[in-house]
C-alpha cells in the first residue's frame, strides 16, 4: 500500500508555510482531514440537513438515518457489541467528564481510591484530581519507568479493596508508550475486582486496531479530530449494564422519555446521554473518517507508523545532543537500547541540548515544519521527567520518510543556529535547570 | 532566522545580570506555565525605595524570554520605579530589535509582566 498516494486526498498538504512546503508533524494534537470527510459533511448540509429524532418529514428521517448509521459504523469499527453502547459527545475530554459526573461523583466517596498514571493527559488527570478533592477520595499515581513503560510493580501495589476506579492511557501522547491494556485489566480484575476501568484511547483508535469488547475495560474514550474526523465529536463507549446504571450527564431535550410538571423519565441508551441537538454533521464526518481508515485497514496504518517511527528514531539517534523520551531514551548517549518500536506509537518527544523546546519549534516552523512544544497537556509527566518543556513530532498516514528527513534537517539547523558545538553552551546549560 | 540573530543568542548564552541577590528588597516570580518559561527577579532598591539600584534574574525559558530579561535588566538599572512602570510592550519589542512573531510575544513580555508587579 503506497501511503504517498493518500496525500492527494488531503488538500492542506499543498500549503506552503514560510515559503516552504508544509511538513505536518503534529498529529497527536490533531489530524488533517481527507476530501472524503469534508465532502460527507458538506453533502449532509447541502442535501440532508434537518434535526434528528424528531419530526416525521423526509429530511428529518434522512438525517436521523445518517446519524444512527454513523453510530453503527463507529460501534463496529471499535468492536462494540451494541451501538447503544456508543455515546457521542464533544471530545474525549467531555467523555471523561461525563463518566466523572454521571458515575464517579456518586460512586466514589471518602476514603475510596482512584488509581491513575503520572503520564495521563490533563483530561484524565485533572478530572479525577478534582473529584478526589471534592469527595475526599485518594489519588494513587503510578510512575513511568525510564524506558517509558508503566511501573508494573507500583501498579500492582496500588490496587486494593478500596480501589473504585482505575484509569490509564492506551497510548501516551508524550512518550508514545503503548500500554498492554488486556494485561493491565486482568491484573485489576484479580486484585481489585470491584473497580471500574476507564481507558483513554484518544491516541490509540486513530493509529491501531482497537476492540473494546476484548480489552477488559468498562469504559473507553476517543475523539474524532485525531482520527481524520472533524472537531466537535468524541465517543464514550461503555458496557451496557454500567451505562444503564449511570444517571444522565446533561439534561434537556432528546435525553428524556416523558416530561411532566412533576417529574421526568429518561430515554433509553444511548440517547439518555445525548442531550440537545447533537453535532450531526460532525458525527457524519466521523463516520466518513471511519470508512476512510477501514478502507486502508488500521493494521496497515500501524505498520506504516512503525516504519516511520523506526526510521525517525534511527536518524535521531545519530544526532548528538538530541534526547528522546520514552523507549529509546538515551539516544544522545549513543545507546542502542529500545530502538524497535513495536511497543511505541508514532509519537516522538525530544529535546535538543539546553535549547528550549519553544525555540526548537520556532526554528522548525521557519522551515515549514509543524511540531508541538511545551507540556502537551501533561504537566505532571513533564515535571516527572525533570524538564520544563519538550518538543514533539507525531506521525500519521500521510507522513513520509521525506518528512522525517526534513525534520532532521530542521533539527540540524536548530543546532547550528544555537552554535551547539561551541563550548560556551555547556556552561550555560545551568540556565536551563529548573531550580537554582 | 532574524528572530535568532546573533544579538539575541548572545544574550541567551551570556545573559546580563543572571543570578540572585541575597537580601533583595523585592523577589518576583513570573511564569508562563503554558510553555514552561519561568523567571525570578531579584531587585535592590535605592534608599528612597523609588529607583532600582540593582537587578538580577534567574530562570529557565526559551531564548526570547531569557534575552528579553537580559536586555530589560540592563535597561532599567538606576531608573525610577515610576519610569519603569511606564515601559510598554512596544518598548520591549523595540529593545529586542523589533522582530518578534505574534506567537512569541508572550515569551518576550515575560520579564515585563514581572516588572509590572513591582510594588514599593
Amino acid at each position: 500500500m503506497d501511503f504517498r498516494k493518500l496525500r492527494a486526498d488531503f488538500p492542506i498538504l499543498n500549503r506552503r508555510v514560510n515559503g516552504k512546503p508544509l511538513v505536518y508533524l503534529d498529529n497527536a494534537a490533531t489530524s488533517q482531514k481527507p476530501q472524503q470527510v469534508l465532502a460527507a459533511m458538506d453533502e449532509y448540509y447541502r442535501r440532508h440537513n434537518a434535526n434528528v429524532h424528531r419530526g416525521i418529514h423526509t429530511l428529518s428521517v434522512e438525517a436521523t438515518e445518517m446519524y444512527e448509521s454513523a453510530r453503527n459504523n463507529v460501534a463496529t469499527f471499535v468492536g462494540a457489541n451494541d451501538p447503544s453502547e456508543i455515546v457521542f459527545v464533544r471530545n474525549a475530554t467531555e467523555a471523561i467528564n461525563l463518566v466523572a459526573y454521571s458515575w464517579g461523583r456518586l460512586n466514589i466517596s471518602k476514603g475510596d481510591e482512584i488509581v491513575l498514571t503520572i503520564a495521563e493527559h490533563h483530561s484524565n488527570f485533572v478530572v479525577w484530581q478534582q473529584l478526589a478533592a471534592e469527595n475526599g477520595a485518594i489519588l494513587k499515581i503510578i510512575p513511568i519507568l525510564d524506558n517509558g513503560e508503566l511501573d508494573y510493580l507500583a501498579f500492582k501495589k496500588a490496587l486494593t479493596k478500596k480501589t473504585k476506579l482505575v484509569t490509564f492511557f492506551h497510548v501516551s501522547n508524550v512518550l508514545g508508550t503503548i500500554n498492554d491494556v488486556c494485561n493491565l485489566t486482568s491484573i485489576i480484575h484479580n486484585l481489585s475486582p470491584k473497580a471500574k476501568i476507564l481507558v483513554d484511547g484518544a491516541q490509540a483508535v486513530p493509529h491501531m486496531p482497537v476492540d473494546v469488547s476484548r480489552l477488559g475495560c468498562d469504559l473507553y474514550v476517543f475523539t474524532g479530530h485525531k482520527m481524520l474526523g472533524p472537531t466537535g465529536v468524541g465517543v464514550l463507549w461503555g458496557k451496557r449494564e454500567l451505562l444503564e446504571s449511570m444517571s444522565p450527564f446533561l439534561f434537556g431535550g432528546e435525553m428524556i422519555s416523558k416530561v411532566s410538571v412533576e417529574k421526568t423519565t429518561w430515554n433509553e441508551l444511548p440517547w439518555k446521554f445525548e442531550a440537545g441537538t447533537p453535532n450531526i454533521a460532525g458525527v457524519i464526518g466521523l463516520s466518513a473518517a471511519v470508512d476512510y481508515l477501514s478502507k486502508i485497514g488500521v493494521e496497515n496504518v500501524r505498520k506504516h507508523e512503525i516504519e516511520l517511527t523506526n526510521y525517525a528514531l534511527e536518524r535521531l539517534s545519530k544526532i548528538s545532543e538530541v534526547t528522546v523520551y520514552g523507549s529509546s531514551r538515551g539516544a544522545s548517549s549513543g545507546s542502542t537500547q529500545g530502538r524497535s518500536s513495536n511497543n511505541r506509537s508514532g509519537v516522538i518527544s525530544f529535546n535538543i541540548g539546553p535549547i528550549h523546546a519553544h525555540d526548537v519549534a520556532s526554528i522548525l516552523d521557519s522551515e515549514g515544519i509543524a511540531v508541538r512544544s511545551g507540556h502537551h497537556c501533561a504537566q505532571p509527566l513533564v515535571d516527572f521527567l525533570g524538564v520544563s518543556s519538550i518538543a514533539r513530532a507525531s506521525f500519521y498516514i500521510y507522513n513520509t520518510k521525506e518528512d522525517i528527513d526534513r525534520l532532521v534537517e530542521g533539527i540540524l539547523k536548530v543546532k547550528k543556529t544555537f552554535h551547539l558545538e561551541s563550548k560556551i553552551i555547556r556552561q550555560n546549560s545551568k540556565i536551563q535547570l529548573k531550580s537554582v | 532566522m532574524d528572530l535568532y540573530r546573533e544579538e539575541i543568542l548572545e544574550h541567551w548564552q551570556n545573559p546580563q545580570n543572571f543570578g540572585e541577590i541575597k537580601k533583595a528588597d523585592l523577589v518576583i516570580e513570573q511564569a508562563n506555565p503554558l510553555c514552561g518559561d519561568e523567571i525570578t527577579l531579584f531587585i535592590k532598591l535605592d534608599d528612597n525605595r523609588s529607583a532600582i539600584r540593582d537587578i538580577r534574574f534567574t530562570g529557565s525559558g526559551c531564548a526570547i524570554s531569557i534575552a528579553s530579561a537580559s536586555i530589560l535588566s540592563e535597561n532599567i538599572k538606576n531608573k525610577t520605579v515610576s519610569v519603569i512602570s511606564k515601559i510598554t510592550g512596544t518598548d520591549v519589542i523595540k529593545l529586542l530589535g523589533g522582530q518578534i512573531a505574534p506567537a512569541r510575544l508572550k515569551c518576550a513580555f515575560l520579564p515585563l509582566e514581572a516588572l509590572r508587579r513591582i510594588r514599593v
